[in-house]
């Protein structure tokens, strides 16, 4: 590895790690089969348990998924603060909602007009807030949260609060079994997340890392900051309104009371709890917070107590996330 | 190639660039020296984009780039290293340097989420040249591993490195002997040599006037924002108002001729 005059091109040499070699553990945690395995866990999960109450928490689980692995595109991979997060979701869940009730249509029909509804709330809600920076944009995606609920409760083609009822099923009928719906979410999510990881590692996930690390270094290598920010923003919008397609699928019914700041906190604490940029560790973050108060629910009015102060705890044992991003390439 | 016509920047009343003009032809290494706050990273900053100048011309290779953002002078061939080092620390070694491909590298969207061949070749691609200008800046140690692990002269290193991954035109470096010791300046001064070998013009900001007289074709120099001389190393240093600039007005012979002595010192490291 000398500083040769020539700079050929050579087989990148592969460095010893110092000290102990990876354990089995990590060895696995970082296997390339790890998503495979995290699907089989899905699959199977039906086999243990499959009470109604059962299938409507994992589906509901799978859905919370998909939303914190879209915001985990903005905010751990391209690392801009969204707390009005639910907005996209809301956009999708009513897009898909009343286009279907309207139309007579499948709720999976109505996912072209969902992509370019939410692509462009992205690009209306995005393009004049990603000009400023960190907290200013925190607060400003606080703001839009706010109206896009809002515009929700005082439309009439909305419902207004009562919001909409009777939405078909993803294939058109309400009435397929909660088992069948399940697993079509699953491999839906299931798509997302893996098309979410492979963004991460591609020239653009790049780009948004390292905006997230230096603008101006990034800017100095010819990396159009503002295009790239809006580009996160996008694809955080198109996976925040798809999984409020599946949203509306599964509940059959929307309104405004589902998309509060409260949902879009919720869907950052997953991103924070499970490791900013990190695939698994969202993937994680977001199961633990949409099935803790279900399992908590023992503890009746101290649910939320309790939720709070393991939350706090978790962070102060792990600030970096219950499975933070790798930091070192295999 | 580049072309600064009386670049002037202030911020609120200070001038802090007032009048410079200077050029930097292909393939040659142009040094900007100056007393501290002399404006010579101002300048820098004005010619990639980071300040827009409050009058005055950049033109690279005949093209007006005044004002214009950072991004698309870096796309027009020019790139930069940054005075005090900006590396994206929380990724890998590898990845700093990718950063540097981003503007050439030929990958959509659509390849990336369906890992198509073209995505597998332009990876491959991005990492063989990462690899080549690691070797090239003669990085030490881990590649796979985070940038912030690394010593603060290697760190020097695979930022340039990126810089060069850009395959630019124009190389700026901001005081890139700053914090080295004296091994490393050597083998700075030789990586310079090699950077210009490419074809690759440099321009340099840089205190240490050993490396500035030993490397340079042409040095300019600045004080309180006007270029007070412009031309070949020995030229430079001979000049009264340059040995001026840097002891004060008020020095008399016998420090000019100390002060002469420490500049052309230099010469023979």
């Amino acid at each position: 590895m000398s500083a040769g005059k020539g700079a050929t091109v050579q087989d990148p040499p592969v460095k010893p790690v110092k000290g102990r070699g990876p354990t089995f553990v990590t060895r696995f945690l970082e296997s390339r089969h790890l998503g495979w395995a995290g699907l089989a866990i899905g699959l199977l999960a039906p086999f243990v348990i499959a009470t109604p109450y059962a299938m409507d928490v994992m589906t509901s689980a799978v859905v919370f998924v998909m939303l914190a692995v879209g915001l985990n595109i903005v905010v751990g991979y391209c690392g801009l603060l969204d707390l009005g997060y639910a907005a996209f979701f809301a956009v999708g869940a009513y897009t898909s909602g009343v286009l279907s009730t309207e139309l007579k249509i499948p709720l999976l029909a109505t996912v072209p007009a969902v992509i370019v509804v939410t692509v462009l709330a992205g690009v209306i809600i995005g393009g004049p807030t990603l000009r400023l920076r960190s907290d200013y944009l925190a607060i400003v995606t606080l703001g839009f949260g706010e109206i896009i609920r809002i515009t929700a409760n005082n439309l009439s083609i909305t419902g207004g609060p009562s919001g909409i009822y009777g939405i078909p099923g993803l294939f058109g009928d309400a009435t397929s079994s909660q088992v069948v719906f399940y697993y079509a979410v699953l491999l839906i999510v299931a798509a997302a997340v893996l098309l979410a990881a492979r963004l991460g590692r591609s020239r653009i996930g790049r780009a948004w890392r390292f905006v997230r690390e230096d603008e101006d270094a990034a800017e100095a290598m010819g990396i159009n900051t503002y295009k790239v920010k809006l580009a996160a923003y996008i694809a955080g919008a198109i996976w925040g309104g798809l999984a409020g397609v599946l949203f509306a699928a599964q509940l059959s019914a929307i309104s405004p009371a589902s998309f509060t700041f409260l949902q879009s906190a919720l869907v950052l604490m997953a991103v924070v709890l499970g490791g900013m940029g990190s695939t698994p560790g969202v993937v994680l973050g977001a199961i633990v917070i949409s099935l803790l108060p279900e399992v908590l629910r023992g503890l009746a009015d101290y649910r939320f107590f309790a939720f709070g102060v393991l939350l706090i705890i978790v962070m102060i044992a792990r600030p970096q996330g219950l499975w933070p991003h790798r930091s070192r390439e295999r | 190639m580049l072309e600064v016509e009386d670049l002037r920047l202030s911020f609120g009343g200070v001038l802090a660039v007032d009048g410079l003009s200077f050029g930097v032809g292909a393939g040659e290494i142009v040094s900007v020296i100056g007393p501290n706050g002399a404006g010579k990273t101002s300048a820098f900053n004005c010619v990639t984009g980071f300040y827009k100048p409050t009058a005055g011309r950049i033109r690279i290779d005949g093209a007006d780039v005044t004002g214009r953002r950072p991004s698309l002078i870096a796309s027009r061939g020019v790139s930069r290293t940054f005075q005090n080092l900006r590396v994206f620390g929380e990724m890998s070694v590898l990845d700093n340097v990718r950063a540097g491909t981003h503007l050439w590298l030929r990958q959509r969207v659509v390849d990336a989420l369906l890992h198509t061949p073209r995505y597998r070749r332009s990876e491959r691609e991005g990492t063989e040249e990462a690899h080549k200008w690691l070797d090239f800046v003669g990085l030490r140690g881990d590649r796979a591993g985070l940038v912030r692990n690394l010593p603060y002269g290697e760190q020097r290193r695979v930022e340039i490195a990126r810089a060069l991954a850009r395959r630019p035109k124009l190389l700026l470096l901001d005081e890139p002997a700053a914090g080295l010791n004296h091994g490393e300046k050597a083998e700075l001064l030789d990586l310079i040599r090699r950077i210009r070998d490419l074809g690759i013009a440099i321009a340099l900001i840089e205190h240490d006037m050993g490396l500035v007289m030993e490397v340079s074709d042409r040095v300019v120099v600045l004080n309180f924002g006007r270029e007070i001389a412009d031309g070949p190393p020995e030229q430079v240093r001979a000049d009264p108002a340059v040995i001026e600039a840097y002891l004060g007005r008020d020095a008399d012979e016998a420090e000019i001729e100390a002060a002469r002595e420490e500049v052309g010192g230099a010469r023979g490291e």
